[in-house]
């Protein structure tokens, strides 16, 4: 159960941002490409240098190691990427496992989170170079969701994905919001998204973030 | 056996070869004739200089001024590292950190050999001093040069990558980790290679100029084993340096990727 709040974050195209998502909130941001919504999100996980305080449940960020903030708003970029050949190396890292075990030994929930995105457990022993755009960011997600984190920071998270596979991961993230009671920040370009899963609707303009009329 | 005196007329012999070379670039369009020429130009100026400085270093044995043509190879050694990266770290870093992951590499394997292993009295005499800092800089800026290249030209085009795993919880020597150790394999491979082909493909400089000179061939072959173990240790602990000194400069307090500290 997590909330998170924004105090003066000031990444380099906008006015300072104060926000606050209540447990389980959801809140859209949108706005013109350029206008500074990556940078927002890439700012709030501190990826950037960048003035103000971010809390979750009010623990402010800089009294916490860089590494585990991170952890905690889990960021999913726009492109996702990938380090090993294999997919499941970059599951394994995160879990613990050993090299030759099966990761889904591991956590029980992962090969459900999986199917959830429909993907069979083999998808774990499959070459990242196969993957379709759409694949890679759908198994970024799962990737991102085993870590557990308080928070989501969504970019453009269904942007790739078909009609099927959008709802999947929109069931997904809506589950996840409900059943961890994680604050929501997604960044969607899509109107239709923004509309049918009913959470506070802002918008960049000029710098500022005002709410979407 | 004793060393035949080349006189300037033997050199110019020699040269001609060179000019030879340049007459050739020009008629097959090369483009390579000015810088052939240039390059022949700056070895003779800067080896003529360097016999003049070691001539009167050799006589003073004055501890101040063997120092001084040491730290100035060594400023000449981290401009040539720097010169030679595509992506230079900005300020003093640019040349700071080849300059001292040399100084700290170069500086302690000639100073063990002086006093541990040759045991020279006293252990500053330029004649042994200044030829093996000399093989030592050179060939640690060669390693230096190429891990450090390696290394900021992987993490700028790895930036997806480093920052992926940076989102999920890794630290900052872990996301960076398969891009350093690619660099110092990198850094190590030239002076690996020329250990294993010296004395079958390549007659080591060395080893040549002291036969030349006249010693007896198994001497030589002795000095020549020594240099390449000490200039290997120094390669290697040049480029460990280097490459940990500038992959903890491409991320600032807060473990954030500075690409910025690049240009």
């Amino acid at each position: 159960m997590a909330g998170l709040r924004l105090e003066g974050i000031r990444p380099k195209v906008l006015e300072p941002v104060d926000l606050a998502l209540a447990p389980g909130e959801l809140v859209f941001v949108s706005g013109p490409s350029g206008s500074g919504k990556s940078l927002l999100l890439r700012a709030i996980a501190d990826l950037d240098p960048h003035a103000g305080e971010a809390r979750i449940d009010d623990m402010p960020r800089s009294t916490m190691p860089s590494p585990e903030w991170r952890r905690r708003v889990g960021l999913l970029p726009a492109e996702s990427h990938w380090w090993e050949d294999g997919v499941g190396d970059h599951f394994r890292a995160q879990i613990g496992v050993e090299p030759d075990q099966d990761p889904t030994a591991g956590r029980t929930g992962l090969s459900d989170l999986l199917a959830r995105l429909g993907f069979g457990a083999e998808v774990l022993g499959w070459s990242v170079a196969r993957l379709s755009t759409g694949e890679r960011q759908r198994l970024a997600l799962a990737r991102l969701l085993t870590n557990e984190p308080d928070v989501l920071l969504l970019d453009e998270a269904t942007a790739n994905l078909d009609p099927p596979n959008r709802d999947r991961v929109e069931s997904i993230v809506q589950d996840y919001r409900r059943e961890r009671k994680a604050a929501v920040l997604w960044v969607s370009h899509d109107p239709e998204q923004r509309r049918r899963l009913d959470g506070q609707r802002l918008i960049i303009r000029n710098g500022h973030l005002e709410p979407e009329p | 056996m004793s060393l035949i005196e080349l006189s300037p007329w033997d050199l110019a012999l020699a040269s001609s070869l060179v000019g030879l070379l340049a007459l050739m670039s020009w008629r097959l369009h090369l483009g390579v004739e000015r810088r052939v020429l240039i390059a022949a130009a700056r070895s003779t100026v800067q080896l003529v200089l360097l016999g003049y400085v070691l001539k009167i270093l050799f006589e003073l044995e004055s501890l101040p001024w063997i120092s001084a043509l040491a730290l100035f190879m060594l400023t000449v050694a981290g401009w040539e590292v720097m010169a030679r990266q595509k992506r230079r770290y900005r300020g003093p870093w640019g040349m700071g950190i080849g300059t001292l992951s040399m100084f700290l590499s170069s500086f302690s394997v000639t100073l063990l050999a002086l006093l541990v292993i040759i045991r020279v009295e006293p252990w500053y005499q330029p004649q042994y001093l200044i030829p093996l800092l000399g093989m030592m800089l050179g060939n640690t800026m060669t390693g230096v040069a190429v891990a450090l290249d390696n290394l900021t030209r992987h993490a700028w085009e790895g930036r997806g990558r480093i920052e992926a795993r940076l989102l999920l919880g890794e630290g900052w020597d872990s996301a960076i980790a398969d891009i350093r150790r690619e660099a110092l394999r990198s850094g190590l491979i030239p002076i690996v290679n020329a250990m294993a082909t010296a004395g079958v493909v390549s007659l080591p400089g060395m080893m040549t100029g002291q036969i030349l000179a006249g010693s007896p061939p198994m001497e030589a072959a002795k000095y020549q084993l020594m240099i390449m173990f000490l200039v290997s240790a120094g390669t290697g602990l040049g480029s460990v340096a280097a490459v940990w000194i500038g992959s903890r400069r491409l991320f600032d307090e807060r473990q954030r990727l500075r690409l910025d500290r690049l240009k």
